[in-house]
């Protein structure tokens, strides 16, 4: 039985595998509407998070299959001081796969060395979030039809945003990735990445404004630069403005660069950039779903063919 | 010099930095052992100036020496049979630390979960890095 703790769990080979799974769903979603009849899905979420619980159960549902769970911590035995090893064992009495986000960090790792079903993680705390980067990674393959030898542009809070050094870890794996990191100063990527990229010979650039590099970039991976995380207000005011996606910054990109993002979205692109064909930030949203019916197909070893 | 005698069967920790024997003595649970345990502080040493010794009197495969390694791999660790040193072990670093040290990151599992060991897995050997099974959050505290 497998887990998915964290979007490294998977060899380059098996996430193929998994993306051309998905990528056949996208094309055939009728041939898979009954594949999980009978199953249930868990979503055990310990705070909330609307969006990727939707994704969840929308995959499970699109399988033909049915989800029970909980959306916050208050409603389940957790308020009463039940630890997640034994609400995992009586989960694993209820359903067939459970999908868990925590707020603490190894959460479903634990949950995952005391259950009999496979456990999805579906967020623990500022650590993991493998179904996001899966999907980044299926976006990417799916729109530009390769992960391999292009320009990455990451852009905004790169030192607290664990989707960024999640996609940066998985991305590494493939030949030809080269990364430019565009943040302010207190915002740039923790060292600990950048030694890794330098250990391993990966090119890496590190910019103040995102306009210089825009023509350079294949692809541009949007986060939120967050007022709190600045020093003071000043540098924020000074700043903000290069971190904004706006129609002007997307004439300097090239026709085919794509714009992604793991949403939710607050000012960081501008809203005229949506009717960018380049935007693909929804259509990555699309591919959260199809991610997750592969994956809830692979990890229940549901054979389609 | 405080004399010390022979054991007849155990292990001579030696080299031990000085004033870090009482920490061995208790991440080596020799508390909980009933054996004769001598601990040397501050012994005259060439090498270091000074340095502390712990003598453990025991059966040699009584003890899990593997957590030295972690705490600081130039102690010198004699094993000691019939009254003789009969080899000196190597340390290695060992490749997972259970309940020796606590993770302290307080977005970890381990905060709350009940009776969870706090396990530490080797990341990287060269630079002696060990981070927590769960949170990844790197161990930054010492001996």
């Amino acid at each position: 039985m497998r887990h998915l703790m964290s979007p490294l769990d998977f060899s380059t080979e098996e996430l193929d595998r998994l993306f051309d799974l998905a990528n056949d769903i996208e094309a055939n979603m009728d041939k898979y509407a009954h594949t999980c009849a009978g199953k249930k899905l868990a979503t055990c979420f310990y705070e909330p998070s609307t969006r990727t619980r939707l994704s969840f159960e929308a995959a499970m549902l699109n399988l033909g299959g049915s989800v029970i769970g909980f959306s916050d911590a208050g409603s389940s035995s957790a308020s009463k001081g039940e630890s997640v090893s034994d609400t995992i064992r009586v989960i694993s009495c209820f359903a067939d796969i459970c999908a868990m986000r925590h707020p603490k960090e190894g959460a479903p790792m634990v949950a995952a060395g005391r259950s009999s079903i496979p456990v999805i993680n579906a967020g623990d705390g500022g650590h993991q979030h493998p179904t996001q980067t899966l999907t980044d990674l299926l976006t990417i393959r799916s729109l530009k039809g390769r992960l391999d030898h292009f320009t990455i542009g990451l852009c905004g809070d790169l030192k607290f945003g664990r989707t960024v050094h999640s996609l940066i870890n998985a991305l590494v794996r493939y030949e030809g990735v080269k990364f430019i990191f565009i943040s302010p100063r207190e915002l740039m990527v923790p060292d600990y990445i950048t030694d890794m990229l330098k250990e391993r010979n990966i090119p890496y650039e590190e910019v103040i404004r995102l306009e210089s590099i825009m023509p350079e970039l294949d692809l541009l991976y949007m986060t939120r630069v967050q007022k709190e995380r600045f020093f003071n207000e000043e540098d924020y005011v000074r700043l903000k403005d290069f971190y904004i996606l706006d129609k002007a910054k997307m004439e300097l990109a090239r026709p085919d660069m794509l714009v992604l993002h793991p949403l939710p979205r607050v000012n960081e692109i501008s809203v005229e950039v949506d009717d960018d064909p380049r935007a693909s930030y929804f259509k990555q949203v699309q591919y959260g779903v199809y991610v997750r019916m592969a994956l809830i197909l692979t990890l229940l070893n549901i054979k389609t063919d | 010099m405080l004399n010390v005698g022979k054991i007849e069967e155990g292990f001579v920790l030696d080299h031990i930095k000085a004033g870090k024997s009482l920490s061995i003595y208790h991440h080596l649970q020799l508390d909980k052992l009933d054996c004769t345990v001598a601990i040397i502080k501050n012994a005259r040493s060439n090498k270091m100036g000074k340095k502390d010794i712990l003598k453990v009197e025991c059966d040699i495969d009584m003890l899990d020496l593997d957590v030295l390694a972690f705490i600081d791999h130039n102690i010198t660790v004699n094993v000691i049979k019939d009254g003789e040193i009969v080899s000196k072990k190597d340390l290695m670093l060992p490749g997972e630390i259970k309940n020796v040290i606590r993770c302290k990151n307080p977005r970890c599992i381990t905060s709350i979960e009940q009776e969870l060991p706090h396990v530490f897995v080797l990341a990287d050997e060269e630079k002696e890095i060990y981070r927590c099974k769960y949170c990844e959050e790197k161990y930054t505290g010492s001996f």
